[in-house]
């Protein structure tokens, strides 16, 4: 006779066999695997090195990369153009303190980024062991949460923790610092099916009754201005943005996060508004009656002098972050959420108010006014006599390169030239590093969103200065087939800080000359960034004219086996126009050197 | 400016006061007084915090704790629906002659004294900062040698618990 009962057991025991025995860097291996993750950047290292040996069988890409830095921000690279996590990978102490840079960019930009590193083991921990660092405590005020994990049965739910939290509300930077005793100890493998964070829930829905008053005072309002930032772009709401613009016919300005959020070929586009902004964003700001302020943070370039800036103008501000929302200039109506949600919301109720009330804004004035400014004072430069204007290259690199391209900027003037004379028409189709302002960013970026993106073209536009602080990833780019295009715009200085020095000391140039152009600049080439290219098997080009300027670019457009690097000799002295010096009134735009727009002839 | 207190339930694991102190530094607030200790549910501690600033700046300080994962929940403590104490430990200069003025401000304050020595005695007191500072006004004659002060706790008055409606929120709250 056979017992029900026993197979019933027998059954039981076939189907959920006992927990299979892993070591702990197996099991972190096997958690990002089923985080979804399709590639790493980092660099082994003796704490991290356990993890290394299970990453050698998995699905996972792993990159090897040659400076922790660009692991940092090809992960940042990576999350920008996909809308997932990036992950990078380090050993303990010099290892993880070389992705700090790269996780407070992802902080201040709010990146989704994981970052991973070995910590030498608990048993050690707190006695100066070798390699040994408090990266924990050290990225405690630059990321969204950070992990210590000493026992291997806790890896698989930090690693599902690190991922919701990093890609979940504003997205940030998480830190998963795993001691090396816990990456070798034996455990099992649970992967939580729920999530216990009961200090964390990120998103809300936006209420109904701020979502009301906003509208209200949409219709009320005469001069209105949607003020546009890096949140659209992480909500995936560019869409929802176009429809909100279609209904209301309200003009658009894009911070330098949300460049793409908002096509630039659009009539109702202002362009960027800040330090560098255009006079129309800029001046739309200075007089509107009312900011419909979606995912922004009023930073400092933004707004310059708070006081002074949009004076007259209610705020509306929506943000998923409740903390920004009356941080530096306080909301008359906050709302809380998501920008797509948010603006779903407010078009259901513009609409509805239109039909119970019968009201709706009405623009037509403020609009001739913006959009006079726009054609008035667009973003121009002269070029110079002789030599190759800056501007020119990167407009030329836009029209070949088109808007399905990807762009990664450095920091400094050939980022803002960019922003101004790329034309942006697609949400992801441009990084940076905006609010660190960290040179350096571009190359791996770039990297990062080739990996992630390998159908597009993308272009690092960097600086002579910034592309010596990461050009080492080239090296990964060639041997990792990861064809990235460079252009760097050499003016063979710090070419932003030499503006500042030109307007606001005199012309004296302490410490700005780099000597990466040629002789009759008096400069050394130091380095020849042709032979630096070739060096690192990638093919560099050189343009010193504008008469090769179109071959040099198609050049560089046909070349789709290697990496790319482009010299780009330009004229030393462009300048970013317009501008609004550091601290003063937006009112105080510059549209060039001693050159304001005229205010009193501007009237509404 | 002035004194707001808050009380924050944080999860009881590692690092989460430094997590808390880390974001006052960071911002900029000034922290008055910081007691931390457990609460009725082991995984909760409570943390009361004095912090002095403005309306609005407070409005960050709150915001900001709550965008900690670890923290579970932020109240501010109105002064006038709440109590607070402070625990201080005072040694004073005594002899013969003045031992029993000193005794005698004791027992004006409701303290008591906790040691006794030939040149000392050592007073236990609570109150809230007012209080405490009275009585160290009237002490201070006779030769303060040493104080020991706790920073502030409060706890609401009336029957509602704040470890409770943290509890049911989390309870009710998905964990999106």
């Amino acid at each position: 006779m056979i017992d029900d009962h026993a197979i019933q057991r027998g059954r039981h025991k076939m189907t959920e066999p006992a927990p299979e025995t892993l070591t702990g860097a197996q099991s972190l291996v096997r958690a990002l695997e089923h985080a979804g993750v399709e590639v790493i950047f980092g660099i082994p290292g003796g704490a991290i090195l356990p993890a290394y040996d299970p990453l050698y069988d998995s699905s996972i890409r792993h990159i090897l990369v040659r400076h922790e830095q660009g692991a940092g921000h090809a992960a940042q690279g990576y999350a920008m153009v996909t809308g997932k996590v990036g992950v990078c990978m380090a050993t303990s102490g010099p290892g993880a303190t070389n992705l700090v840079t790269a996780i407070a960019d992802a902080y201040l930009d709010s990146v989704p980024i994981v970052a991973v590193t070995g910590q030498v083991a608990s048993t050690v921990i707190g006695s100066d062991a070798f390699q040994e660092a408090d990266i924990r405590g050290i990225t405690l005020p630059i990321t969204k949460h950070s992990y210590l994990v000493t026992d291997a049965a806790d890896i698989p739910r930090v690693i599902a923790e690190a991922f919701h939290i990093a890609l979940s509300g504003r997205p940030g930077p998480v830190l998963v610092d795993i001691a090396k005793d816990a990456l070798q100890a034996n455990t099992t493998f649970v992967w939580p099916n729920e999530l216990a964070l009961p200090g964390y829930r990120p998103s809300s829905r936006p209420h109904n009754k701020q979502i009301r008053e906003a509208a209200r005072l949409i219709a009320e309002a005469k001069q209105p201005v949607l003020y546009v930032g890096g949140g659209i772009i992480k909500a995936d709401a560019s869409e929802q943005l176009a429809d909100l613009v279609e209904l209301t016919q309200i003009p658009v300005v894009t911070t330098l996060m949300a460049r793409g959020a908002f096509p630039d070929s659009h009539e109702l586009h202002l362009g960027m508004p800040g330090m560098h902004g255009t006079v129309a964003a800029v001046g739309a700001l200075q007089k509107s009656d009312l900011l419909i302020t979606l995912g922004a943070r009023f930073d400092d370039r933004v707004t310059g002098d708070l006081d002074s800036f949009a004076p007259d103008a209610k705020v509306i501000h929506a943000d998923i972050d409740p903390a920004e929302i009356s941080k530096n200039r306080e909301a008359d109506v906050p709302i809380v959420g998501d920008a797509k949600d948010v603006i779903i919301d407010l078009i259901k109720a513009l609409q509805k108010q239109t039909a119970d009330d019968g009201l709706t804004g009405e623009y037509a004035p403020w609009r001739e006014f913006v959009l006079g400014l726009k054609s008035k004072f667009p973003v121009a430069y002269e070029a110079p006599a002789q030599g190759l204007a800056p501007q020119t290259v990167i407009e030329r690199i836009s029209k070949a390169a088109g808007p399905e391209a990807v762009y990664a900027a450095g920091v400094g003037q050939h980022q803002m030239w960019s922003t101004h004379f790329i034309d942006f028409e697609r949400p992801r189709q441009w990084l940076n590093s905006g609010g660190a302002g960290t040179m350096g960013y571009s190359v791996p970026a770039a990297m990062g969103a080739k990996v992630g993106a390998p159908e597009r073209v993308v272009w690092s536009i960097d600086g002579d200065g910034c592309f010596q602080m990461t050009n080492q990833e080239l090296a990964t780019c060639a041997i990792e087939g990861i064809p990235i295009k460079v252009a760097v715009i050499n003016n063979s200085s710090l070419g932003m800080v030499r503006q500042w020095q030109t307007l606001f000391y005199d012309g004296r140039y302490s410490n700005t000359d780099l000597h990466t152009g040629p002789e009759s600049i008096g400069a050394r080439r130091i380095p020849d960034f042709v032979k630096l290219a070739d060096a690192y098997g990638c093919v560099g080009l050189r343009c010193e004219s504008i008469d090769d300027l179109d071959d040099v670019i198609a050049q560089a457009m046909s070349i789709n086996d290697r990496p790319v690097v482009i010299d780009f000799v330009v004229e030393r002295d462009a300048m970013v126009w317009p501008m609004v010096a550091a601290g003063t009134s937006n009112d105080d735009i510059k549209i060039a050197r001693d050159l304001a727009p005229e205010w009193d002839e501007e009237v509404l | 400016m002035a004194n707001h207190t808050l009380s924050v339930l944080v999860e009881n694991t590692p690092g989460v006061l430094a997590r808390v102190s880390s974001l006052f530094m960071r911002r900029g607030f000034n922290i008055e007084s910081l007691a931390v200790g457990p609460t009725e549910i082991p995984e909760i501690s409570r943390m009361t915090i004095v912090v002095n600033v403005d309306m609005l700046p407070l409005e960050q300080v709150t915001k900001q704790l709550n965008k900690l994962v670890n923290v579970l929940k932020v109240v501010e403590l109105d002064s006038d629906s709440a109590v607070e104490r402070e625990l201080m430990l005072i040694k004073v200069r005594t002899d013969v002659a003045t031992r029993g003025q000193v005794l005698e401000t004791v027992q004006l304050f409701r303290a008591k004294v906790v040691d006794v020595a030939h040149e000392s005695v050592t007073i236990e007191a609570t109150g809230d900062s007012a209080k405490l500072a009275a009585m160290l006004n009237v002490l201070e004659p006779f030769g303060i040698r040493e104080i020991a002060q706790s920073g502030r706790v409060a706890i609401g008055r009336g029957t509602r618990s704040i470890t409770e409606r943290a509890m049911r929120t989390n309870a009710s709250g998905t964990s999106n």
